[in-house]
């Protein structure tokens, strides 16, 4: 299991070496200049003289090891600084991956976003999983009854019908229509009192539900074929053999060796909970990470969306192999050499 | 006692069976499938004939009728300058189709290649599956955008606007969703490279080239046909995706996504602009999901046995 742990870490540094590579020259080959939506009246040599303060006049080979040694070394001392308040060499003079639009670190910029995504998203993801695996559950239990005939439709549809038309569709009849729910999500709510966080549950709802039947689709059919194999096997007759209760059987047996693929399937999910709520962000204006990557990208911000897409990027290799690991962990079945 | 004196006679009376007639057979046994056909065939009919048949033209601005609400005269009323929403959606849906089905041939095609050349070549495994490994780490959607983002405008300027536009979609959905595709062909060409039937062609001569073709294609066909269904759905989804953030087709140019973005702004005022498409969309990735669910069931020998 270690010698595994440790292959797999060892094979994703070149991996993601790849990956940062090909996103730093993908958008580093852009034909967009970032001086041009400044004004037409600064002369050519000034022009010229911002963009070597961009960072634009080195090389592209130079730019890219910089890139790397600002985004692997710098922000994380930076970080590790932050949160114990030691000064480690000198902090102050210390590169940072600098946004152009607005001028500042672009990993304050995420930090700035990330509680909203991770608020709304994240609760999505957990509300998501809360109504898949009782429904997975139930459907194949009873196979082929009403109530799996309605959760299969379900779930084809929550997989089928795309959030943005979900979302509007949301909209138009509680925001518009009825008018009981904000159509905005508005981040300077502070929750202080009762009436707020009530308000605060009211915005939250729709994009949270919205994500949450597209997470619920994808996890409840795999909870349900994942019961399914589980529920024909052998050991589920001799545990009704011996007279358990059903419900033992069901939720003790069968449903914890269920779970082990579904929990990997939920893992290998994580990552889109920050990169695949893009939509969403935008229909509900959550001023989240997905909404900061089309601003950077309207507004041509190399160093920002760079770094975004790595962070993503990375968040994905890294689930990958947590994934992995945890089904070793769970399924005794399963053993890495 | 000779052979030829055995009459053969149940083989005389038996209906003719074959593997597409059992196929068949069990696909039209699948509900959800034969009703996800009906309706993609009317989807397929109506964004085919429908332009002719209806006879609006869809960038006809009629400035008295601007924001008009369903009536006989616009089934689906008009949007903010007066067009007609009913002729947009059946002009937008060809387009949708078209970039869907483009999209998932360019993919199949992809997948199908690195899949067979990754089974079948041992030599060139492991580089076409570290490669595939690292397409799959890839955050596709976010690199769509900014593929896009980058391109756009260069294309544009080669292949003319909708042209360039069409081609720089396509291209990139099908180079980010092949991966897929790849595995399953790999995994099904390894187990079959190993058969008897490959092995005698192989001891009679024949080159790789004309076993992959003769042989080996064939049998990975059925799990080439479902990921070729999720494939449409998945394109579809996608460019109505990159539509609907405004970085897909130009405004004037509608698709389906397009034309919910564009909706989307007025939806206090005609709902019925988002309703229209985004149906469209819906149904059209639900009929095929359907159908590919029906396909995948029909052809597994495992379930169509019973």
């Amino acid at each position: 299991m270690f010698a595994f742990t440790l292959r797999r870490l060892l094979y994703a540094v070149p991996t993601l070496l790849v990956i940062s590579f090909i996103i730093f020259a993908l958008l580093d080959l852009s034909p967009g200049d970032p001086t041009a939506n400044l004004p037409l009246t600064i002369p050519a040599d000034v022009r010229e003289q911002i963009r070597i303060s961009l960072g634009l006049g080195e090389p592209f080979v130079i730019r890219y090891l910089l890139w790397l040694q600002q985004f692997f070394i710098n922000e994380p001392l930076n970080i590790l600084e932050r949160m114990t308040g030691w000064t480690i060499g000198d902090s102050e003079n210390r590169m940072r991956v600098i946004s152009w639009q607005t001028r500042s670190p672009v990993v304050d910029l995420i930090a700035e976003r990330m509680p909203q995504t991770l608020w709304v998203v994240g609760m999505s993801y957990v509300v998501g999983i809360l109504i898949a695996i009782p429904v997975g559950v139930i459907c194949a239990y009873k196979q082929y009854s009403l109530f799996d005939q309605f959760g299969t439709l379900f779930a084809m549809i929550g997989f089928s019908v795309p959030t943005f038309f979900t979302g509007l569709v949301l909209i138009v009849i509680f925001s518009v229509n009825l008018g009981w729910l904000p159509s905005i999500y508005d981040t300077n709510l502070r929750v202080t009192s009762f009436e707020t966080f009530w308000l605060q549950v009211k915005q939250m709802i729709m994009p949270v539900m919205v994500l949450a039947l597209a997470n619920a689709a994808q996890i409840a059919s795999f909870m349900r074929a994942s019961m399914l194999d589980n529920l024909s096997q052998d050991y589920v007759r001799t545990a009704r053999a011996k007279g358990m209760k059903e419900r033992t059987v069901l939720l003790v047996h069968v449903l914890r060796n269920s779970l082990i693929p579904v929990v990997t399937v939920i893992a290998l999910g994580i990552p889109s909970i920050f990169s695949g709520a893009i939509i969403t962000e935008q229909i509900f204006r959550v001023n989240g990470l997905g909404q900061l990557l089309i601003t950077g990208i309207q507004g041509a911000d190399l160093p920002l969306v760079q770094t975004l897409t790595f962070i993503f990027a990375f968040l994905i290799v890294a689930f990958n192999l947590i994934a992995d690991l945890v089904y070793g962990i769970l399924d005794p079945r399963i053993r890495y050499e | 006692m000779s052979d030829a004196a055995i009459p053969a006679p149940q083989a005389v009376d038996a209906p003719q069976r074959s593997l597409w007639g059992d196929v068949w057979r069990q696909f039209r046994m699948h509900r959800g499938a034969m009703v996800g056909m009906v309706i993609f065939g009317l989807i397929l009919f109506a964004v085919i004939f429908g332009p002719a048949l209806y006879g609006v033209d869809p960038q006809f601005i009629d400035p008295r009728a601007r924001n008009a609400l369903p009536s006989w005269a616009h089934p689906m009323g008009t949007d903010n300058i007066g067009r007609d929403i009913f002729a947009q959606i059946l002009q937008g849906g060809r387009v949708s189709l078209a970039v869907g089905i483009t999209a998932m041939l360019l993919a199949l095609f992809l997948g199908t290649l690195i899949g067979v050349l990754a089974g079948y070549f041992r030599t060139l495994d492991g580089f076409l599956m570290r490669t595939t490994d690292l397409f799959l780490a890839l955050p596709i959607l976010p690199l769509l955008l900014v593929i896009i983002m980058l391109f756009r405008d260069t294309l544009r300027a080669m292949f003319g606007p909708e042209t360039g536009i069409f081609l720089l979609i396509v291209f990139i959905i099908g180079i980010t969703s092949w991966m897929q595709t790849a595995r399953i062909v790999r995994g099904d060409v390894l187990a079959l490279k190993e058969r008897e039937f490959v092995l005698a062609a192989k001891s009679i001569g024949t080159p790789p080239s004309r076993i992959i073709t003769r042989h080996i294609l064939p049998n990975v066909l059925s799990p080439i046909m479902v990921s070729a269904t999720l494939g449409v759905a998945n394109a579809i989804i996608t460019e109505s995706a990159l539509s609907f953030l405004g970085l897909g087709f130009p405004s004037d140019f509608p698709t389906w996504g397009r034309l919910l973005f564009d909706g989307a702004n007025f939806m206090t005022l005609t709902p019925a602009r988002v309703i229209w498409p985004g149906l469209a969309i819906s149904l059209t990735v639900l009929s095929v999901n359907y159908i590919g669910d029906g396909l995948r069931d029909a052809l597994d020998p495992r379930i169509r046995g019973r």
